[in-house]
């Protein structure tokens, strides 16, 4: 099982290094799909399985399309990918080097009684039973039960979330035609 | 040695800095959108790990709601960069500076 974590951990960071750093734009899509298939893969390690099947349609299927479908309506040139040196952009490095340090020093494995681990395995093991994880969201109708009954009122504002999404995106879409038409007109 | 909760969270931090260094530095809004959404990604494996060592499923109940609203977002962004590259033929972002004036 541990080698399928270092697998699939290496396959997630090395596709999300290459979606960061390529020129082209089809290509960074297509990384940004195994990067999503890697983080999958690793939530089915933790055994979160209807998260995995969720992931896959929403994530590599639909919104990875959708910018597909941008990309090539919108024929982007390979240009200078990264911005021009600035005062802000060697700040920006520094912090963002400051912030991974910090990331590897806190949360590499350590031995369990150095001070600067975030959450030893100790203390893991004594907040809950590691053997029994994920009781009651391990299986889809467990899952299900806990959305309809406790977290109803989300469920019913993510709906309208949807509806108001989708209602804006025809808006926008729809009112520059209008105005392109208004354009070749006059 | 045993993976645990440490690992999973090695490569959530390791991949929101990624994520944070794309939306810093790239200056095409398509690649700034697609860094916002591996942001968003590394705070799901974040909350799945947690919730799995806590047997809590709460966490991963949250990663549901997280991954409908990048949905919403990806889906309001796009067609904000359709009508901004139809408006300004360009979608790098040192050129979209019309707010300032």
């Amino acid at each position: 099982m541990d080698y399928f974590f270092y697998i699939f951990a290496f396959i997630t960071l090395g596709s999300a290094l290459a979606v960061v750093l390529n020129q082209n734009a089809v290509n960074a899509c297509m990384f940004m799909i195994i990067a999503f298939f890697g983080i999958a893969a690793l939530f089915l390690l933790q055994e979160a399985y209807f998260l995995v099947v969720t992931q896959v349609m929403v994530y590599a299927g639909a919104i990875m399309v959708l910018f597909l479908f941008v990309v090539m309506l919108l024929d982007i040139r390979g240009e200078h990918s990264l911005r021009p040196r600035m005062r802000s952009m060697v700040f920006c490095s520094f912090l963002l080097s400051l912030l991974m340090v910090g990331v590897v020093y806190l949360f590499v494995p350590q031995q369990a009684d150095l001070p600067f681990q975030a959450f030893s395995d100790q203390t893991v093991s004594a907040m809950a039973p590691v053997d029994e994880p994920l009781a009651y969201a391990k299986s889809t109708k467990s899952f299900g039960l806990a959305l309809f009954t406790k977290y109803m009122l989300p469920f019913q504002l993510v709906g309208f979330l949807l509806l108001s999404a989708m209602l804006g995106v025809i808006h926008l879409s729809r009112r520059n035609s209008n105005e392109d038409t208004e354009e070749s007109l006059s | 040695m045993d993976v645990g909760l440490n690992h999973y969270l090695l490569v959530s931090g390791l991949l929101f800095s990624i994520g944070f260094f794309g939306v810093i530095f790239r200056r095409n809004v398509i690649f700034i959108l697609m860094c916002l959404e591996m942001m968003l990604n590394a705070v799901n494996l974040a909350f799945v790990s947690f919730s799995r060592f806590n047997g809590n499923a709460d966490g991963s109940l949250f990663v549901f709601f997280i991954i409908t609203v990048a949905a919403a977002e990806v889906a309001v962004g796009l067609a904000i960069v359709v009508a901004l590259y139809r408006k300004k033929k360009t979608l790098r972002i040192d050129e979209l500076t019309e707010l300032k004036n």
